[in-house]
């Protein structure tokens, strides 16, 4: 049941290592390395996401690749934060939960507002990484059919059993929904 | 006809909505303070073992690592039902015990604290099996619990707390049966309800008797009063709660969580944050009870059921806080079902070493019914009663009564459910697919499909207290005192959906407190079906008394008597002469007006819900493909449309009709260790494999509160498992009596293979 870490053996990066990735149209620009203010080799993206930058918005469950709560986009792309290093991230752009809507007017992402119209989350816990994978198969296939959306959300837990209401608001977000 | 409100059974979007999907809701993880420390839990590799000593030195020198704590550092705290578990002890007693405490600067450093401690065991043997546990012989956990037998009854439900159902003469109920059937049936797969936020707490520790512990569970006020009744009521404990990420009744306890970060600020003055990790979440956190019952009943060929007499055995794990209740209220709620003049039903409460037995919704009546239901059907057969029918026959009806927890027996009061039945069996399409028992609905090749029913409802809905403060201000603003934590059900919308309809205020003038048990009153939470009859009740009675004071107050500025006004949107006016109006600020711009509503309990009203399912079973590959679900109920009154959809359609997840499929956490019973504590090895279904739900919600008025209503509550879990069963066992003509019914159980009852075990057994 202990994870055991390595980081007391491993070899200390350099400190001139640095690593740069954009969030959320942000370039962050950070130092790898061991020390507590530094990028550990081991860290997650998940973990620079939540406990490095304060995005908290991207939640972890499992920590394990198995539930979809940490999903964000790489690159436009739908991917598991909790199973993909930071260190591996130079130069893509990640976009979070926070990277929706437009944080100037605090309109929000017609994908965030379907959820909202059809109240499609009960403890909405899996909510952030529901409306990311959603986000990534739109972007993707901005017409998807019921089944399309299924596929689509299957790599993601909701224990509330919301997903009825989920495809509903993922269809009312597509080009045929409006 | 027109609805006569304004607000309740309208579609509003959640108030907590944007915030949940901006991802700017906090949850307890998302929370960090300054100096915080995280703290982390060693755990036992042995399902039963002596300490026999612990070497913290190495760990503690570890950089960052402030404190290490065994059981010879800590108070005497105890929780369980009665109190046997000590926080930490000297004993384990299943494979994730908890040995010691660690807490250090970074998550990391603790961890790597955990490889530093050195610990001796001396190995004892280990039992599993409930059976097994009650031999003469067995290994016992407790020295309290002679042959592992947990002590009977809840004290907090009153001196005649329910422990059985013993009721008539079974002699003679027998003597006037038609048929009876006897058999040993299990609900014993340990369906996990993770919920996919863990069990996590963050404890500040303010020397020397106050803690203030900020949570992430279902009923935010009762944590403090759980904690200090184990603390030995000398601590001031305070409770903050915030936005829980999905509960489903498990992280209604986590005592002990709570505790290990409790004194682990106690020994370093700094809040500790723990929260547990998956792993820890699915083998070490709670499950449902086992159940398994030895019985014998008697059927008339009408249905009537004429006697129950057998013994209910309900594994506790290593302990339980709640087996006791749970086994009170399913003793209630099997009588809401069944009626029959003639019970000898005896549970015995067993305790094994494996993981701890919690709550899980169907509380003690689900895992009760999806053993007795097997049975009764074995009945219906040989009496040849359509289950529907039996069903309908027996399930409550006004007039006819039951002993509730308390003891004490209760003549139920409410609707008579069957026009819901019959609505929900139409639209199912019952009667066209009944073929009879063990017959199937159609074969298509290898494919057979099959259905079946199952029933359930609570008197739970009135259980326990709530009370409620309702604060008006003079801009026509209102503030809602009441300590729930939003758990998924959008029910602290619809509190403040109540409030708006009495006031009628719109509902963006109404805000709540955060659920803090140090100012707002008592609430048990929205445990068991509670939340719309119970603490609505308490709700309302605060926005009544709040707007009985408004009127009062300001009668004289319109020149009327207080009955003879009425406010809506933050101005009083004369129901006579609307035109004679003032606006709430008359009632002074340096005043507010706080109206005070309580709920006692009530065990007069049951909900209920009916579950048809369709299979189809491919027995080639031995795989169950739920089709088809349609769920019928009558709730008085939809408070919030979408709110109870989703409630509805809860029934597959969180242990319901999954737990029947191939939802079961895998004990591995040679060395006590849960075999699947991750969510790749714990199955759940998919997006891409959704049956199709139909709800059908009929609205009969309620005599509850002023809008009628009763809610569904937690039942929406109950009846599926039991009706899965049935459903496959009728689209194979064979019975299946193990849950969950995995393709190796299918297979082998077709007997298409030889030993398959399939699972926990």
């Amino acid at each position: 049941m202990v994870v055991r870490t390595q980081k007391y053996t491993r070899k200390r990066a350099r400190e001139t290592d640095r690593i740069s990735l954009t969030v959320n149209g942000q370039v962050c620009t950070m130092e790898v390395g061991t020390a507590p203010h530094q990028i550990d080799p081991a860290h997650t993206l998940a973990y620079t996401l939540r406990e490095t930058l304060g995005l908290t918005g991207t939640k972890v469950s499992c920590d394990h690749g198995a539930c979809g709560s940490c999903t964000i986009l790489i690159d436009g792309k739908a991917a598991l934060s909790c199973m993909t290093l930071t260190v591996e991230c130079e130069g893509k752009r990640i976009t979070t939960i926070e990277g929706l809507g437009d944080p100037g007017t605090g309109a929000l992402d017609p994908l965030q507002q379907a959820f909202v119209d059809h109240t499609a989350f009960q403890c909405g816990f899996c909510t952030p990484g529901m409306i990311m994978s959603a986000k990534a198969l739109l972007g993707e296939n901005p017409s998807p059919t019921e089944e399309e959306v299924k596929e689509g959300l299957s790599g993601n837990f909701c224990r509330c059993i919301s997903h009825y209401h989920v495809v509903k608001a993922v269809l009312a977000a597509s080009c045929k929904g409006r | 006809m027109a609805s006569p409100y304004r607000f309740i059974g309208k579609t509003t979007p959640r108030k907590d909505a944007r915030e949940l999907v901006t991802g700017r809701a906090k949850f307890l993880d998302d929370r960090k303070f300054p100096d915080m420390l995280h703290g982390k839990v060693l755990r036992s590799p042995h399902p039963h073992a002596l300490i026999k000593s612990v070497s913290k030195s190495e760990a503690l020198k570890l950089p960052g690592v402030r404190a290490v704590l065994t059981w010879e550092d800590v108070p005497d705290w105890k929780g369980g039902t009665p109190r046997c578990c000590r926080v930490l002890d000297r004993k384990v007693r299943y494979v994730g015990d908890a040995v010691a405490l660690v807490a250090a600067d970074t998550e990391e450093s603790a961890k790597e604290a955990l490889r530093l401690i050195k610990v001796e065991y001396e190995v004892l043997p280990a039992v599993f099996d409930m059976e097994e546990a009650l031999k003469p012989g067995a290994p016992e956990l407790y020295e309290d619990f002679p042959g592992n037998v947990v002590t009977p009854g809840v004290p907090f439900f009153g001196p005649k707390n329910l422990k059985e159902v013993v009721i008539g003469d079974v002699e003679k109920g027998f003597a006037e049966a038609d048929v009876i059937t006897e058999g040993t049936f299990g609900y014993e797969n340990m369906p996990n309800p993770i919920p996919p936020e863990p069990p996590g707490v963050i404890a500040l520790w303010e020397a020397p008797d106050s803690v203030t512990l900020w949570v992430s569970n279902q009923a935010s006020y009762m944590d403090s009063v759980i904690l200090s009744h184990v603390m030995e009521k000398n601590i001031h404990v305070r409770t903050i709660g915030g936005p829980c990420g999905g509960s489903f009744g498990s992280k209604y306890m986590s005592w002990q969580v709570q505790c290990y970060a409790a004194l682990l600020s106690r020994a370093t003055g700094k809040p500790v944050k723990l929260v547990l990790t998956k792993e820890e979440h699915l083998a070490a956190f709670t499950l449902r009870p086992g159940s398994r019952m030895s019985a014998r009943v008697g059927m008339k060929k009408d249905g009537t059921v004429t006697a129950v007499q057998g013994t209910w055995l309900i594994d506790t794990g290593y302990y339980s806080m709640t087996t006791q209740s749970q086994v009170a209220v399913g003793c209630g709620e099997v009588q809401i079902m069944v009626k029959c003049p003639n019970w000898d039903l005896r549970p015995v409460i067993v305790c094994t070493n494996r993981s701890a037995s919690g709550i899980v919704r169907g509380f003690g009546g689900q895992e009760l019914k999806c053993c007795l239901i097997p049975l009764l059907s074995l009945a219906m057969e040989k009496a040849g009663v359509d289950p529907l029918e039996f069903m309908k026959k027996n399930f409550v009806k006004p007039g006819r009564g039951y002993f509730w927890r308390d003891g004490i027996w209760y003549t139920y009061r409410g609707v008579d459910y069957t026009k819901a039945m019959e609505k929900g069996a139409e639209v199912f399409g019952w009667k066209e697919k009944w073929k009879g028992w063990l017959k199937p609905t159609a074969v298509d090749g290898p494919k057979r499909r099959g259905i079946g029913v199952g029933v359930h409802g609570n008197a739970d809905i009135g259980e326990d207290s709530s009370e409620a403060y309702v604060r008006l201000h003079p801009d026509g603003t209102a503030i809602l005192f009441s300590c729930i934590t939003e758990h998924g059900t959008g029910q602290v919308t619809n509190y403040i959906r109540m409030v708006a309809e009495v006031l009628q205020l719109p509902m963006e003038r109404i805000s709540i407190t955060p659920s803090d048990s140090l100012i707002n009153p008592y609430e048990f939470g929205p445990a068991g079906s509670r939340g719309t009859y119970a603490i609505g009740s308490a709700v309302i009675a605060a926005a009544e008394d709040a707007r009985r004071r408004l009127l009062e107050l300001v009668a004289p500025r319109l020149k009327a008597r207080p009955e003879d006004l009425d406010t809506a949107d933050g101005v009083v006016y004369r129901k006579d002469d609307p035109r004679m109006k003032v606006p709430w600020k008359a009632m002074a711009v340096d005043r507010t007006i706080t109206g005070y509503g309580r709920f006692d309990p009530d065990y007069s009203l049951t909900n209920c819900m009916m579950t048809f399912i369709e299979v189809e079973v491919d027995t080639e590959t031995g795989k169950v493909a739920l089709t088809r679900v349609v769920n019928a109920t009558d709730i008085g009154q939809i408070i919030d449309p979408p709110g109870l959809e989703n409630q509805l359609n809860g029934c597959l997840g969180s242990a319901g009709i999954d737990s029947a499929i191939f939802e079961e956490m895998v004990l591995d019973r040679s060395i006590g260790r849960m075999m699947n504590a991750n969510m790749i090895d714990y199955k759940w279904r998919t997006f891409s494999e959704l049956p199709v739900i139909k709800n059908v919600v009929l609205e009969t008025p309620f005599p509850s509160h002023r809008f009628h209503a009763v809610g569904i509550g937690e039942i929406a879990t109950s009846p599926g498992p039991s009706a899965l069963l049935m459903a496959v066992s009728n689209a194979l003509g064979v019975w299946l009596h193990e849950y969950p019914v995995t393709p190796e159980r299918v297979l082998k009852v077709l007997g298409k293979t030889g030993s398959g075990k399939g699972g926990a057994a």
